[in-house]
């Protein structure tokens, strides 16, 4: 390995809660302090582990919602998004019991696939479903630091209007939004899940080679990715992440 | 969990025994040959430890189980990962 330094071995650290941020009635944003933080790319996530007093360990994925190294909506610090899961075993924790001043045992930043770099040439779509917002929050507010709001689409699926997470910010946005509503929605919207005609109306079309991020619950990952494939986008192009097992979130 | 994620949720547990991130290098199943970036492989986080399996033949390609004193990687269904230098 000469020329490349090893790096050191993934360690725990103790990050501390430093503001919490309400989203929507179900999903808060934790702001964490952590001490030596190297900076992240966005798009990349990390675990977070709770120890019981008897010694007993969860551990769960929560992606990072702000971009490195600041930006006038994240601050220079690592904000996590999470949204309650009925009967969770971690989430509810996160989202309605830790506070701030709070101690949070993390480890990261990992992933390497699932991420944008701004060097990275190319508009970017991103495809979310639920809480599958959060990575992708910190794509758009990543592309938004390097000025590249014209490169980027989102088409954002949710329940309902009150379900959207960022929905102050992403009202701001000068990047191309499009929303899905599954349940209920504005008055004269559609309501129904993403399929092709949506896509096809909403979504970068295939031949401009956009970079596709497609991040929610398993299936909506499944049903989006083979929806774009179909419509001709290169499946190489098309990086998916899974965020858990039922169709819920959206 | 009756349905899994993927290679992503793999990255903290990698990160761990691997000096370099492997979600994104390339893996070829050793059972059907398929080559894909680790990130897109199926991963089942209810067994004990991790098992990822090949999205084209379902074979299981990587293995990771914890004790507290050690971790077992098991590669044997994967024919190769190929990682960039530096
Ligand atoms: C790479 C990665 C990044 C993630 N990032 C985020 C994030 O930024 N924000 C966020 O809120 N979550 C995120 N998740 C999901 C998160 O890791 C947990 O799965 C989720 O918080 C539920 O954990 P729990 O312990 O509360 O529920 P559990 O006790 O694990 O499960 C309780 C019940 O809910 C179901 N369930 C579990 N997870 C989900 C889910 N995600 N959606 C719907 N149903 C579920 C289970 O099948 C079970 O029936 C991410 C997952 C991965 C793999
Ligand atoms: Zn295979």
């Amino acid at each position: 390995m000469a020329g490349t330094a090893l790096r050191g071995r993934l360690t725990w650290r103790v990050a501390t809660v430093s503001a919490v941020r309400e989203e929507t009635q179900t999903a808060r944003t934790l702001v964490l302090d952590v001490p030596d933080w190297p900076g992240h790319l966005a798009g990349q996530h990390v675990d977070v582990r709770l120890t019981a007093p008897d010694g007993y360990r969860a551990m769960r994925s929560y992606s990072i919602a702000s971009a490195w190294p600041s930006s006038p909506a994240g601050g220079a610090k690592v904000d996590l998004t999470v949204e309650q899961v009925p009967d969770g075993e971690v989430s509810p924790y996160l989202g309605q019991v830790i506070g701030v001043g709070d101690p949070l045992e993390i480890r990261g930043p990992v992933g390497g696939w699932f991420v944008w770099r701004p060097e990275q040439p190319g508009p970017i779509q991103l495809i979310g479903g639920g809480s599958g917002m959060v990575p992708l929050m910190a794509i758009l507010r990543a592309a938004e630091l390097a000025g590249r709001q014209p490169d980027v689409r989102l088409l954002y699926s949710v329940r309902r209007p009150e379900s959207v997470l960022y929905a102050g910010e992403l009202a701001r946005s000068k990047s191309e939004i499009a929303f899905a509503y599954t349940r209920e929605g504005p008055a004269g919207e559609r309501i129904g899940r993403i399929d092709a005609e949506v896509l096809a109306r909403s979504a970068w079309s295939p031949d401009v080679g956009a970079t596709v991020y497609v991040c929610g619950p398993t299936p909506f990952v499944e049903t989006v990715a083979d929806l774009l494939v179909a419509a001709g986008h290169d499946p190489a192009q098309v990086r998916t992440e899974r965020f858990g097992p039922s169709g819920g979130g959206r | 969990m009756s349905t899994y994620l993927d290679g992503n949720a793999a990255a903290g547990a990698l990160r761990e025994v691997f000096a370099v991130d492997i979600t994104s290098a390339s893996a070829r199943c050793g059972g059907c040959g398929q080559t894909g970036v680790f990130a897109e492989v199926r991963l089942y986080v209810d067994a004990p430890g991790l098992v990822a399996r090949c999205p084209g033949c379902d074979a299981v390609l990587m293995r990771v189980v914890k004790t507290d004193t050690d971790t077992y990687l098991d590669l044997q269904g994967l024919s190769y990962l190929k990682l960039p230098n530096g």
